[in-house]
């Protein structure tokens, strides 16, 4: 007994000992700034110095009818790209899935958008989307949809539907991807025997492919919510938040406020509210992950 | 039962074509800009058809902007200072994850995922301010450690359950031998972990490639610096882009993590969704 604790201490200590560097580094990095962004927030902190100012920054911000536009519009603009992605990646995923010939090759296809850096692949759809040139408002004016030029980017809801879109085809991909090796995941002798029993495809799909792979539905969705709501490079380079701020979204307002007027109380308290929701998203994600593990153990 | 009709087969390789149209149009559109002359671009309405398609933008592109080989360069320092950073922090971390019992495993492994969730937008501020204070804004620096710090939680689980994967048995059986822990490292875990370590360094350099967008528009302003996804806004000039050009320098920007990617796209899917599926 006294020999075993003897080791467990000692595995401890190692343990931490090697743990310890990458854990300072997040800390200081990470943890560090955190804790360092709430006390700015009440600080008038900008580059010339900083004083405390109470409530003031959260006071200011609350009560300001653009403020919570932008909460409301962060919302609306989430649950339009998070569905989206979800409902095209399931499509996806049941497409590929589907046993005939050249899946594999599409299966590899599907995933350039997730890998390519964010800020290159926004350059092909500032193209796609140029209102003389791109080949939507081309399709459309050829069409007679369109009846002249239209800057997609231009207008405040075209603008919105636009980096929605963009949005989406950044995120589908890891949604298939993800979605894909789930139902792979199914035991085949489930759809054997509802095979026997003379289930339709239709059938097995909606009654052992989606019950099977809801956890990682549910997962993958509040997976995307948090990284649609962190989403900055897709909307910055596509429209900059504009035109008249109908495309920006907390954390875009947040960049704003923090290092375009290097107003860091500001930002810092736009920063803090960032925070507060994405612990209320990483909550709900870690506590559904440790039911789904549960269950699985019980199982 | 995995028998498709002729309709089905039609209707789904339909449906096939038109989810890849949507994934893929935008590169397909990137290319097909690339070889066309400019005159051509700017007409409107959209001209589907170019008979003098070329290369020619691919060799303007760097006289265009003619520190373009020094941005492609900068991405590749960039990325490989920040693989190989995360790997020195993430090799003894998940080691220990993978091997020891201690108080606090699970809820610190959970505290990794948490941070995973939090964008670099919300940080952005204190680590301004650390990195003037330092002195370190504009330069390599300052884009490489914010970097690191966010690719240390996922590469900590990736390769964490690559050790996993080694038989602990085999280094019981040379710990009764009398081999001490750094021979135990060096001649055990080391050579069969190989193939886990380039999996999590190659996803390290991709994720790290990726990200370079904002904290290098933030913390550095100097050109010698840039980063390629940067960079590629010189093509936007005062009076019209040279678009062209700028998409021709995208696909060669992008073209490095793509290839990596298409060749090691088996173990890093698998290693991301073994997480999340199975786990």
């Amino acid at each position: 007994m006294n020999q075993k604790l003897k080791s467990y201490t000692a595995q401890t200590y190692i343990a931490y000992a090697l743990i310890a560097p990458a854990a300072l580094y997040i800390i200081l990095i990470v943890a560090w700034p955190l804790l360092e962004t709430i006390r700015l927030s009440f600080t008038n902190s900008s580059l010339a110095g900083e004083d405390y100012v109470g409530l003031e920054n959260y006071q200011k911000m609350f009560s300001s009818k653009k403020f919570n536009g932008i909460v409301t519009r962060t919302f609306v603009w989430m649950f339009f790209s998070v569905s989206l992605k979800l409902i095209i990646g399931l499509i996806g995923a049941v497409l590929l899935n589907a046993n005939l010939k050249g899946r594999s090759i599409f299966r590899v296809l599907v995933m350039p958008p997730w890998v390519v850096p964010i800020a290159i692949g926004m350059l092909g759809w500032l193209w796609l989307y140029n209102g003389y040139f791109g080949i939507i408002a081309g399709v459309g004016m050829r069409t007679g949809i369109l009846d002249g030029p239209f800057g997609f980017l231009a207008y405040k809801q075209s603008a919105f539907i636009s980096t929605i879109i963009a949005d989406v085809w950044v995120g589908t991909p890891m949604v298939t991807v993800f979605f894909l090796a789930a139902m792979q995941g199914v035991p085949r002798d489930l759809y054997e025997a509802a095979y026997c029993d003379g289930a339709s495809r239709w059938d097995r799909f909606f009654k052992i492919t989606l019950p099977q792979i809801t956890p990682v539905i549910i997962t993958m969705s509040l997976l995307s919510a948090i990284w649609t709501f962190n989403s900055f490079e897709i909307i910055w380079i596509l429209t900059e938040g504009g035109p008249r701020g109908s495309t920006t979204t907390l954390i875009i307002d947040t960049y704003k406020q923090a290092l375009g007027n290097y107003k860091f109380g500001r930002g810092a308290a736009r920063a803090v509210v960032v925070m507060i929701l994405l612990m209320l998203f990483a909550g709900f994600y870690l506590a559904l992950l440790a039911r789904i593990n549960k269950k699985i153990s019980h199982e | 039962m995995n028998k498709y009709n002729p309709f089905e087969k039609i209707l789904i390789y339909f449906g096939i074509f038109v989810f890849m149209t949507f994934i893929l149009l935008p590169f397909i559109e990137m290319f097909y800009a690339s070889l066309r002359p400019l005159d051509h671009l700017f007409r409107s309405p959209y001209q589907f058809y170019s008979d003098d398609l070329s290369f020619w933008a691919y060799q303007e592109m760097w006289n265009t902007v003619p520190m373009l080989g020094r941005y492609i360069f900068n991405s590749f320092f960039l990325a490989s200072c920040v693989a190989i950073l995360t790997l020195i922090f993430v090799i003894p971390a998940a080691y220990a994850y993978a091997r020891f019992k201690f108080p606090a495993k699970n809820t610190s492994l959970y505290i990794l995922l948490a941070i995973n969730m939090f964008s670099g937008a919300v940080i952005l501020i204190p680590l301004y301010k650390l990195l003037r204070t330092l002195g370190l804004l504009n330069s390599y620096q300052s884009m490489i450690i914010p970097g690191v710090a966010f690719l240390i939680p996922t590469a900590i689980w990736l390769l964490k359950s690559y050790f996993e994967k080694i038989p602990i048995d085999l280094e019981e059986a040379a710990f009764v031998d009398g081999a001490s822990r750094v021979q135990i490292l060096r001649h055990i875990i080391a050579p069969l972990s190989t193939p886990g370590l380039v999996v999590v360094g190659i996803y390290a350099f991709i994720g790290a490639y990726a990200q370079q967008f904002l904290f290098a528009i933030t913390f550095n302003q100097k050109k010698e610096y840039m980063p390629i996804p940067t960079g590629l806004y010189e093509f936007i000039g005062y009076q019209s882009v040279k678009w062209n050009e700028m998409m021709a320098a995208a696909l060669v920007g992008m073209l490095p993590v793509l290839l990596l990617f298409v060749f090691l796209q088996k173990y890093i899917v698998e290693g991301l969704t073994a997480g999340a599926v199975k786990n």
